[in-house]
């Protein structure tokens, strides 16, 4: 269960501009320790792009990320070592064998003992057969629990996942979403989650946080924010939020 | 710096290597054909005795130090691309590799391509045409690593370009190179060269390791003047395209493009 004396991630008046144009403008937020946080807001609202300035991919115009406590302009390499990241829409090279892929990413995790964390991930994802396979021959639900092996190769602390679920079908979906609490009830990891699904959304998440137009617009939990405002479900809130100044 | 990172990137690209015939091939093609083809017309060459100079030992130098130069630089820029072609990139650096890790696990790479390339190079030349690199000693060494920073600096240099214009400026990976042979006096004395263009040569380590190569070549005093030349050169050129190569990352970082790079 989250714990909101232990804050993991801290945004504070985050901006960024792109040719004059704000992407984000003045975000603030925290993300307390073993907490799911969703991420929420259409397209073009803000969230990648806050999602790779978390991840130190893009250089802020202004504003604070500390994660763990540190800032991250300072503290890249230590911050990075603890976390880690997933996402449909970045594959890993598709030419490699998934058993290549892992051992790669274990060793730049500086994992120590690489064959035995990458044993110990592919029976809890239950991926032990396609260890000899080309990753490019892999389903989309295999790519995803690949990824998702990928990304807890070094124990992270705190996990950002981009809409994991988006493309997958129901079935499977599910079952990365019964993984992803059982990943969070084992291993007590904080997540930060994107998804358009927004049933999903209310399933998994302690809390969202709705981003628009570079801003957030308002947080809570989901059954807060549905009572909040007057609406059957997150799907509405989303839509009112979303529609809002448009 | 953490060497197991480095080592991380460099046993992902040999993975690639050993079982991928065409990247096998990419090495070592190019290399050979040019071997073959200035080999054997070096030799006829010879045979017009059109001049007193050894010309199969003279182009055979010049033709396996120019595929080692080469190589250098395009194991730079190709394992860069691979990154880029398999998209990567974003994967890789939300680890906790640092930039200059990222370099030196390419600059590790191209030294295994090198010894590689040399090898085959070496061996080929031997059998066809009984031209053995090492009968000048260790003399061509210093030139040879000069050449090899030579390289890597083009290959950084091409790298940044890619970051900034994305990979609609790929094909400097592969034609970069060529642009500077004719001024480097490979095949040829920079005197052979028309006035104007000797200044523009003079710019170029390599210039100064080709002709290193041909007074080694031609036995008396080893030319530490050009040595200490195509060093001097060939370093500061490194230092600027570093500095380069990190203006243009941080300049990407500042964009957002480091994930659109393609």
């Amino acid at each position: 269960m989250p714990d909101k004396n232990k804050t993991i991630i801290a945004v504070n008046n985050l901006r960024k501009e792109f040719s004059g144009v704000a992407a984000v403008d003045g975000v603030s937020f925290n993300v307390y320790e073993g907490e799911i946080c969703g991420l929420l807001g259409p397209n073009g609202a803000g969230k990648t792009t806050t999602i790779q300035m978390i991840l130190d991919l893009i250089t802020p115009t202004s504003g604070e990320i500390q994660v763990f406590g540190l800032p991250m302009k300072r503290h890249r390499e230590e911050i990075l070592g603890k976390m880690n990241f997933s996402s449909p829409y970045v594959s890993l090279p598709g030419n490699l064998k998934v058993s290549e892929n892992l051992k790669t990413f274990a060793r730049l995790y500086g994992v120590k003992d690489v064959n035995g964390k990458i044993a110990e991930l592919v029976d809890f994802f239950e991926i032990r057969e396609l260890l000899p396979k080309m990753t490019s021959s892999l389903s989309t639900g295999q790519l995803t629990r690949l990824n998702l092996t990928k990304a807890l190769l070094n124990d992270p602390k705190l996990l950002l996942l981009d809409e994991p679920t988006s493309s997958l079908d129901p079935d499977i979906a599910d079952r990365t979403r019964k993984m992803l609490l059982k990943i969070r009830a084992e291993r007590g990891v904080t997540m930060l989650y994107t998804s358009h699904n927004m049933a999903e959304v209310e399933e998994i998440c302690d809390r969202v946080i709705f981003i628009n137009h570079g801003e957030v617009k308002d947080e809570g939990t989901a059954e807060a924010l549905i009572k909040k405002y007057g609406k059957e479900d997150l799907n509405d809130v989303f839509l009112h939020i979303a529609r809002q100044n448009n | 710096m953490k060497f197991q990172r480095i080592n991380a990137l460099l046993i992902r690209h040999l993975y690639l290597m050993k079982r991928s015939f065409p990247r096998i091939m990419d090495i070592f093609f190019w290399p050979v054909m040019e071997l073959l083809l200035w080999g054997f017309l070096s030799v006829y060459i010879q045979k017009l005795k059109i001049a007193n100079l050894n010309i199969v030992t003279v182009l055979l130098g010049a033709i396996i130090l120019w595929s080692l130069l080469q190589s250098a630089q395009q194991s730079i820029s190709v394992a860069f691309l691979e990154e880029v072609w398999e998209k990567n990139l974003l994967n890789i650096f939300v680890t906790p590799l640092r930039i200059i890790e990222f370099l030196f696990s390419t600059l590790f790479l191209g030294i295994i391509k090198i010894v590689l390339v040399s090898a085959v190079l070496g061996i080929l030349a031997a059998l066809f045409y009984a031209f053995n690199i090492f009968q000048f000693g260790f003399s061509l060494i210093p030139f040879i690593i000069v050449l090899l920073i030579f390289g890597w600096a083009i290959g950084l240099f091409t790298m940044a370009v890619i970051l900034r214009f994305g990979t609609s400026a790929q094909v400097l990976a592969f034609g970069f190179i060529f642009l500077i042979q004719p001024f480097s006096a490979v095949f040829y004395p920079v005197s052979a060269l028309p006035a104007g263009v000797r200044h523009v040569s003079y710019l170029l380590p390599s210039t100064y390791v080709f002709e290193g190569m041909r007074a080694v070549m031609a036995g008396g005093l080893f030319p530490y003047h050009e040595l200490v030349l195509a060093s001097a050169v060939a370093g500061v050129y490194l230092v600027l395209v570093l500095f380069f190569f990190y203006k243009m990352f941080g300049w990407v970082k500042q964009r957002g493009l480091l994930m659109k790079l393609d």
